[in-house]
């Protein structure tokens, strides 16, 4: 009986020969991660076993960016629990303010995932790095503790669900938009208990950065994780960070799927989510006239070179309307210097937008850009809940980076082509 | 263990976001998180909870972020159990991890209504809506879950695992 590329890698790291959905397994992690909301918790959970040391000192990350740099008194409490465990118990990849990142950015970036691991981590986006070819998902605090300590996950094999992408997407469709057209179309529990696995010539059309968009959403259609083939561009992007050797894992001809969609990306055009879930979605053509108060560019979804590049692009030469603030984020330090050097910094500044250091930051109504009762804004974020980013009754809309950019601009919800 | 009390009845997809809104994760206290608890739906929940009261909801119970603050909240605001027609599945794992009772009851979910006076009886995986004079039965909880929960919960699980299982 063929496997699918999820039931192949957590039977290699359970160490059997096969495994079937349904199955409870026992299963080895190459990296377990938390950050400065659910690490404190698996921290005082690890206290409480008692135990003198990590499982592996190498496999744990430990990454504050939700409410760093910290936001108030309770927030630096928390990092400074996490700062002064990584220390005791010697954790390599701690990641202090000024050298940090969004954690599903900065992991795969400096090569701590690679492809064909399992990796869990106490964060629901946890699932971005099935973009590697990697098995990945989130879990809660407890179970980081329970793998900080053991190294081991208990884990259902889920069944898969096959996504067969077709054709080539038209100018200004991104990688947000298929994941959000296959919210629209399958819902919010659409996929639930489910791997979602890529296949499909369509692939070859995605860049990197795109594929981590739609593993990054895998979790808003309720899936466990969301996973790619490897192909030349998971190479190209694995070979010069992997800090590990990895074995690249394929799908068996022969492998059982519980479901099967395709998307033809040549049909899309750009897609928003309207509140307050990410399954309301629209395409560009077919908002109508929605105006808006904050954009944000930015989080583990779009806060990528890449992202900030597509953004720039529609941008430059233009200014940020009147009557909008426009805020971006990059993901990480690197991102940060990279779109200093390229000058997107500067086409952001001088449009009037804010340009802020690496932090999660509005994406969760933490800090740094909240909405105040009655504002709209328009995110490359992956959530839209009601109070998400704020007051419980703000909105938010979600889209790609280019129709983020163009709508500061409009000062509406509107894409790039309407610009004068 | 009997749980009873009061139904809260909400729709489907309660997302983390709700059940304990972001703005309150920079803190993991119990007490404090269960002052917010649903606050953003309900914002008389967390001051009319009794305890023993029960939360019934739709479908997709706890999508979103993988907070454990979600179910801790809800834990210590005093409800002692949430009955949905599904739940997201970091959610699912928490309420076990946490020893936070909750079932998959669709059939029970459509006809509770507010302010029902409902009792779960776990063992025998059954529940009573005295207020409309129904009994529900629901799937019950998986082998190895139960395993779990006998333990005491996942840390007291793998902590008695021999020290081999460790690389
Ligand atoms: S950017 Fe947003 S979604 Fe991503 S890890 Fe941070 S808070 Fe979560």
């Amino acid at each position: 009986m063929g496997m699918t590329l999820t039931e192949k890698i957590l039977a290699r790291h359970a160490g059997k020969e096969a495994v079937a959905p349904g199955e409870l397994i026992l299963a080895k992690v190459d990296l377990a991660l938390g950050n400065d909301v659910t690490s404190p918790i698996a921290i005082q959970a690890f206290r409480s076993l008692g135990a003198a040391a990590v499982f592996d000192r190498e496999r744990i990350a430990l990454v504050p960016d939700h409410f760093a740099p910290n936001k108030d008194i309770k927030s630096a409490e928390q990092v400074k629990m996490m700062r002064e465990f990584a220390k005791e118990f010697g954790i390599v990849n701690y990641f202090e303010v000024g050298r940090m990142g969004i954690e599903h950015v900065l992991l795969p970036d400096e090569g701590l995932v690679v492809p064909g691991d399992l990796v869990i981590g106490a964060d629901s986006h946890t699932c971005t790095y099935g973009a590697l070819c990697a098995f990945s998902t989130g879990v809660g605090s407890t179970d980081l503790a329970a793998a900080m300590f053991s190294g081991e996950v208990w884990l259902k094999v889920p069944e898969t669900l096959r996504i067969v992408l077709s054709g080539r997407p038209a100018k200004w469709v991104e990688g947000k938009d298929v994941i959000l057209h296959i919210i629209g179309e399958i819902g919010v529990d659409g996929a639930l208990y489910r791997a979602m696995e890529y296949a499909g010539d369509g692939i070859a059309h995605l860049s990197m950065a795109w594929r981590f968009t739609m593993a990054n959403m895998a979790i808003e259609a309720g899936a466990k994780n969301g996973i790619f083939p490897f192909d030349a561009a998971t190479k190209a992007y694995a070979d010069g960070r992997a800090k590990r050797k990895y074995e690249v894992v394929t799908a068996d001809p022969d492998a059982r799927y519980a479901d099967e969609i395709s998307v033809d990306l040549s049909a899309l055009e750009p897609v928003v989510a309207f509140p307050h879930l990410p399954e309301n979605t629209r395409p560009l053509s077919k908002v109508g006239n929605v105006p808006i108060d904050q954009v944000v560019v930015g989080s583990c979804t779009n806060g990528r070179i890449e992202d900030l590049r597509s953004a720039a692009a529609v941008i430059r030469g233009r200014k940020v309307h009147d009557g909008v603030r426009m805020l971006i984020f990059p993901a990480t330090q690197e991102i940060y210097l990279e779109a200093m050097r390229e000058g997107l910094m500067e086409a952001f500044v001088t449009a009037g937008a804010a340009f802020s250091t690496p932090t999660c930051g509005p994406c969760l109504g933490g800090h740094m850009g909240i909405l105040a009762s009655g504002e709209r804004a328009i995110s490359t974020t992956n959530r839209n809940f009601v109070g998400r980013m704020g007051h419980p009754e703000s909105e938010v809309y979600l889209s790609n980076p280019a129709v983020a950019a163009a709508s500061a601009v409009l000062g509406r919800i509107g894409g790039p082509d309407e610009l004068p | 263990m009997a749980l009873s009390g009061k139904a809260w009845k909400y729709g489907d997809d309660v997302d983390t976001d709700v059940i304990i809104p972001a703005r309150y994760l920079n803190t993991s206290d119990p007490a404090e998180l269960a002052r917010h608890c649903m606050e953003d739906i309900d914002a008389s929940f967390a001051s009319k909870v009794a305890s023993g009261d029960l939360i019934v909801a739709g479908k997709n119970f706890g999508c979103g972020s993988s907070r454990e603050h979600a179910p801790i909240a809800i834990k210590a605001s005093g409800a002692s159990a949430v009955i949905a027609r599904s739940f997201a599945r970091i959610f699912y794992r928490n309420a076990f991890n946490m020893g936070l009772p909750i079932f998959e009851a669709p059939d029970a979910v459509d006809e509770i209504e507010a302010g029902d006076r409902l009792t779960v009886d776990m063992e025998r995986g059954s529940l009573r809506n005295a207020t409309k004079g129904k009994e529900y039965r629901f799937t019950p909880i998986p082998p190895f879950m139960r395993e779990l929960v006998a333990a005491g919960g996942l840390l007291n699980y793998i902590s008695k695992r021999s020290n081999s299982q460790i690389r």
